[in-house]
């Protein structure tokens, strides 16, 4: 049952674990081998228990085998017995004494087989799970020295889908599959063995309709691969089609689109429908047509055993065996099929799983780090070269020399690029050429961690995780006490509104911290970079969505938070960017000018354009 | 689930189909044992080939008519599953866009979206396995109980016996690891969680060095999963070998006591046989019956999840006949209006009243919560008032229909939607007919032409779902511009200009004048630059009016906009 149930996750899975999944496409890897091999690597440390379960599995598989020819013995022994009677042989019974004794034999192999098969079990459980515990365990790891370009360059669902689906993907397949593989292909050898014991001629017989169930499977197999990327594609369709009338439901009515909204959906509905059914039709019938073949072998062996049999070149309960060997033998066929499938995908799976592990970490910290005690706030460029792409330079010779305590504003319009001097900032990103220092210091010779404790930051789009509050601003200092925290909370105006919450400062924020406002939010995080008490601060100021109450409070929080700090400021507000010591004016990704207000002004450039577009609303029109 | 399948009703006849299909498959999947009994106990014992290798060829035929009744049911069982998907799908789709913004509320888009697209596809699935396998377990169960009980009703006792020994035991084993898978799902959303927090703070989390203490989460939350994981597998592991003991053992046991009645002369050795492989088939069955106690739960959560969707009346609807206004273009009027969201303690909008009529700039200001977007929604009824009125034209708005209502309003959304296609044929979202010139006109003046024109094809680029490939200030142009080409008579400006820098906007707003001079324009913003200019200012706080006017009254007699315009402002601008 467990494989029903976790099958249904994985696309490529038939729910029923084997026949109806079969003939969907499937994901191939690029270097098939070489993933193989790094993906055996990690079963290596542990052989021993792969080595027991291997045992164990051929142990189980090789008992069960040999029980229906041992049945076979007893039935044989009935008809003998039987016949005896039949045709009169004076002092002809049947043998129950004999026929006890195989069903005691049969009783010992079935309970011996069963134990292997649950110990193959119970063993394989805990290493699969501990291999794939070992391997998100590496991945988040990795996840952690990975520069930003990686995060930057990808979509979070992407990351994600390879650390559980792709993982968890490997982990059934460990759990079941590999098993599943090794039993399969020794019962295929086993039953042939033991058939041949019996009856080559009939072995012969059965084994003719091996080739035929394996020519049906592949040709419906392509077959219904056609439809079911058909399927997929329309499927994909309709879900884009609904995505997108629903997020846009608002805009369908008001522009009255209704009809047409629906007219398409109608057309891709029918597409799927037409893909779809053929698609479900085909692949549904690999399942009887399989039974089928391995019908014909069952009447085959029927009737040329019966004959056999008349001919006394064979026992009865041999037919008896091999009607049971028959009917093992496909089962195991149509399971090796399947899973050669779901190793391809889970060879895929654990390719894309070792591509994230093999990215490009973050440059190495230096041997010898150098350590700020008591930063002061210098902050300086000094011909600063960068671009995101080696070709594409955003920032030439860029040159500035911030004080301590002092404002910097950063101007421009959206889009302008001005996270960029973040990501620098705190090294999030490689600079290509110059320097940046930090109280005379390069900031590449530093630890990272050291560099980014001396800066906090109130960004705009708040980060909390799913916790309480308290932990939430506590975030900012490790092992900060309770007192220290509710003043944190004071000073950011945050005090106020968290003790208005049913349960104050062990108020649980949700998963989409959807339980307070947005500028609560941002309080919070303004309180957060308090207890951290930085000596850089980076602040963005809010645009939109937080209500005029919450921002003045956001604003003097702010100031208090930025009082005596060195402070960039993402600023919107005039009165920031007026009041700012120095001020960066950025545009398509780079600084374009800078200075302080008047100067700007003086200037006539870009800054002075939109300083009167903004401010005035007059000088265009 | 059940509910759901009165949508089968116009399937009844392949249905039928189907079951008979299936009866027949069952059939002769259980006759084979029995042809088989007679190749022994009348071929083999009488050493006759030509009847054996008759009823041999008899086999062949009941194999072969087995097997197209398969091929047959699957054909019919893939049409009614897809065909009843297809109509499903469209019944939620077609009911969906029927409902007002309340119910989107209530539900919730992203919810939306699964339930009518992987739920769907959930129940559809379950009905071809119902439809394929479960429907054939019963059949077999009961028909190798037949054939059994007629081969021999004597030795029937042991599959008394052993049935619900069974059953016993895969509700065993299930009862324990069902949870447990449960519990199982748990904790990989908790790891989930975890890991998707950790890429959306990634920059909090390594400027605040906490990088250790995540590690720490993630490997909490991923130990606690793998050791469920080897709980659940352990349990899982037991699930087979005891299913192998009980059939193997009954085996035993019915050789045992059928070699019993064979001496006895009660039995055929065929027989014997025959029975041996019915026992098998209806053990197989049950485990299929077993299987469906666990996907119907899966399917059924999805299925309620769909019947609540389609259980939900759109509380907006047209009135049975549509009144039409007055003649007059573009004048507003709200009388005393008051409107809550359902379940919310306090009405969102409390008692306003004010005019606009064509011409006329109308600014709305005012926080977060305040009731903005809410009062340019109930205009062209998003929602429906709980007291009071929204009269357009003279006409109240619960007394036109919809789509009249609607073409009189070119509305801008806070969150700019485009569609996918081409820019041209976003722009003509607005209005269908537009002509070339009208589509350029409009983006002109939305200040779009621009980076159209700096666009390889121009009007005719395509526009990527979700208009990933436009950025927020040209996807804000573009939904103007669609607004535009509409020539409305009132045109809605829900926070529209947030993501143009302040050039683009203060063109955009010149522009936009000369554009709506006979148009009624109500504009919500922010910026205390963008509704200076208006012709009248409502100030919104906490869903009432706190204030209407020009710039220069609201000065005056608004501590409120005082309030907002201060914390913008700097004195000489305010002057």
């Amino acid at each position: 049952m467990s494989k029903e149930t976790r099958g249904q996750k994985h696309g490529g899975r038939g729910p029923m674990g084997g026949g109806m999944g079969m003939g969907m496409p499937v994901q191939k890897a690029k270097n098939f081998k070489g993933t193989l091999k790094r993906l055996i690597g990690y079963m290596a440390p542990r052989k021993y228990q792969l080595i027991a379960v291997l045992i164990t599995a051929i142990l189980s598989t090789v008992f069960s085998i040999v029980s229906p020819k041992i049945m076979g013995n007893a039935t044989t022994k009935l008809f003998e017995g039987l016949m005896g009677k039949i045709n009169r042989v004076p002092g002809a019974s049947i043998d129950f004494t004999y026929i006890g004794d195989i069903l005691l034999i049969l009783a010992g192999l079935y309970i011996v087989s069963a134990a292997f098969s649950y110990l193959q079990q119970y063993i394989m459980a805990g290493v699969s799970q501990k291999i794939v515990f070992d391997m998100r365990a590496q991945v988040n790891d990795k996840l952690a020295r990975l520069p930003l370009k990686y995060f930057d360059g990808r979509t979070h669902g992407e990351i994600l889908s390879r650390v559980t689906n792709d993982i968890d993907n490997i982990s059934t397949t460990l759990q079941q599959s590999l098993t599943q593989l090794i039993t399969s292909i020794i019962t295929i050898i086993g039953v042939i063995v033991m058939m041949l014991t019996i009856s080559p001629l009939l072995t012969l017989i059965t084994v003719i309709t091996l080739p035929l169930s394996f020519l049906v499977t592949i040709m419906i197999a392509k077959r219904s691969q056609v439809y079911f990327a058909g399927q997929q594609k329309s499927l994909g369709e309709l879900n884009g089609h609904v995505e997108e009338m629903y997020t846009g439901h608002r805009i369908v009515k008001a522009f009255g689109r209704e009809e047409k909204s629906l007219a398409k959906f109608e057309e891709i509905n029918e597409g799927l429908y037409r893909s779809g059914w053929r698609a479900q039709f085909i692949s549904g019938i690999i399942m009887p047509l399989m039974s089928f073949i391995t019908n014909i072998g069952y009447v085959l062996v029927c009737v040329v055993g019966g004959v056999l049999v008349t001919k006394k070149s064979i026992e009865i309960g041999d037919i008896q065996a091999f009607i049971q060997y028959a009917r093992q033998f496909g089962q195991p066929i149509a399971q090796t099929a399947n899973i050669a499938n779901i190793i391809q995908s889970t060879i895929a799976s654990a390719e894309r799983v070792f591509e994230v592990l093999d990215e490009e970490e973050e440059v190495p910290e230096v041997a010898k780090p150098t350590l700020v005690n008591e930063p002061k706030g210098f902050v300086k460029f000094e011909h600063v070269k960068f671009g995101y792409k080696a070709d594409e330079v955003l920032i030439e010779d860029m040159n500035i020399d911030v004080l301590p305590g002092q404002t910097i504003a950063i101007v421009g319009p959206t889009g302008a690029g001005k996270t960029t001097l973040i990501n620098l900032l705190m090294r999030f990103y490689e600079i290509n050429d110059g320097k940046i220092t930090i109280d005379g210091v390069d900031i590449r010779d530093m630890k990272r961690g050291d560099l980014r404790g001396m800066f906090g930051m109130v960004l705009q789009d708040t980060w909390l995780f799913n916790g309480t509050i308290r932990d939430n601003i506590a975030y900012g200092r490790e092992g900060a006490s309770e007192h220290e925290i509710i003043r944190a909370a004071k000073a950011a105006h945050a005090d106020f509104f968290i003790r208005t919450l049913p349960d104050g400062y062990n108020t649980v924020l949700n998963e989409e911290a959807s339980n307070i406002s947005q500028g609560q939010k941002q309080l919070l995080t303004i309180a957060r970079a308090i207890l951290a008490d930085p000596a850089i601060l980076i602040l963005d100021e809010a645009t939109s969505s937080v209500d005029t109450r919450t921002e003045v409070y956001i604003q003097r929080a702010m100031k208090e938070l930025m009082n005596g700090r060195t402070s960039f400021v993402i600023a919107h507000r005039l009165s920031t960017i007026r009041d700012a010591d120095l001020i960066l004016v950025m545009n398509h990704g780079t600084v374009i000018e800078q200075g302080n207000h008047d100067e700007l002004i003086a200037q006539g450039g870009f800054y002075a354009d939109l300083y009167n577009s903004q401010f005035t609303g007059k000088s265009i029109s | 689930m059940l509910k759901l399948f009165r949508f089968l009703k116009p399937f009844w006849l392949p249905i039928v189909f189907v079951l008979m299909l299936v009866f027949l498959q069952s059939l002769s999947e259980l006759y084979l044992p029995t042809l088989m009994a007679d190749i022994v106990d009348t071929g083999i014992v009488n050493g006759d080939t030509n009847y054996i290798m008759r009823i041999g060829g008899f086999m062949l035929l009941v194999a072969a008519g087995g097997g197209l009744c398969a091929i047959t049911a699957s054909y019919l069982s893939a049409r009614v599953a897809s065909g009843y998907g297809r109509q499903l799908r469209s019944r939620v789709f077609k009911h969906v866009e029927n409902f007002s913004l309340q119910e989107f509320d209530k539900i919730g888009t992203a919810s939306l979206i699964t339930r009518t697209t992987n739920d769907i596809t959930q129940v559809q699935t379950v009905l071809v396995m119902i439809l394929r396998m479960m429907v054939m377990a019963p059949m077999m169960c009961i028909g190798g109980l037949i054939m059994a009980i007629s081969k021999d009703a004597h030795l029937t006792w042991v599959l008394a016996v052993v049935i619900p020994i069974l059953a016993l035991a895969i509700f065993a084993v299930a009862s324990r690891g069902i949870p447990l898978f449960k519990a199982m799902q748990k904790k990989l959303d908790r790891l989930n969680l975890v890991l998707r927090e950790g890429l959306t703070g990634i920059r909090v989390i390594r400027s605040f060095n906490r990088i250790n203490f995540e590690k720490e989460r993630f490997r909490d939350a991923n130990a606690d999963l793998t050791n469920t994981a080897i709980r659940v597998n352990r349990i899982m592991a037991f699930l087979m070998p005891v299913m192998m003991i009980v059939m193997n053992f009954s085996s035993i046991a019915i050789i045992w006591f059928g070699s019993r009645r064979i001496d006895t002369g009660h039995m055929a050795v065929g027989d014997l046989m025959a029975f041996l492989q019915y026992a098998m088939q209806i053990m197989f069955s049950l485990l299929m019956v077993s299987m469906m106690f666990v996907l119907i739960p899966r399917a059924s959560a999805s299925a309620a999840r769909i019947n609540e969707v389609l259980d939900m009346k759109p509380e907006i609807e047209d009135p049975a006949q549509g009144r039409s206004t007055d003649g007059r273009r573009g004048y507003i009027e709200f009388n005393d209006v008051t409107f809550s969201y359902p379940g919310a303690e306090q009405p969102a909008l409390s008692n306003l009243s004010f005019r606009a009529a064509p011409g006329q700039v109308t600014a709305i200001i005012g926080g977060t919560g305040s009731g903005k977007s809410t009062l340019l929604s109930l205009m062209p009824r998003f929602y429906d008032v709980d007291s009071g009125a929204v009269v357009i034209d003279g006409v109240d708005v619960k007394q036109l229909t919809q789509s009249e209502l609607r073409s009189k309003i070119g509305f801008v959304p806070q969150k700019a939607v485009l569609f996918t296609g081409t820019i041209a044929e976003n722009i003509r979202y607005g209005k269908e007919d537009a002509t070339d010139e009208e589509v350029r006109h409009a983006a002109a003046i939305a200040q779009a032409s621009d980076f159209i024109g700096e666009m390889t094809d121009g009007y005719d680029s395509l526009i990527a779902q979700g208009g990933t490939n436009v950025s927020g200030g040209q996807k804000q142009r573009l939904a103007i511009a669609r607004a535009l080409v509409r020539r409305p008579e009132i045109y809605l400006f829900d926070d529209s200009f947030s993501a143009l820098d302040f050039k683009t906007d203060a063109k955009l707003r010149a522009a936009l004048r000369g554009e709506t001079t006979e148009s009624t324009v109500l504009i919500v913003a922010q910026r205390v630059s963008t509704v200076m200019d208006a012709d009248q200012i409502i100030v919104l706080e906490e869903g009432r009016i706190a204030g209407i006017g020009t710039h220069r009254e609201l000065l005056d007699t608004s501590d409120v906009y005082r309030e907002i315009v201060s914390s913008q402002l700097s004195e000489e601008e305010i002057a």
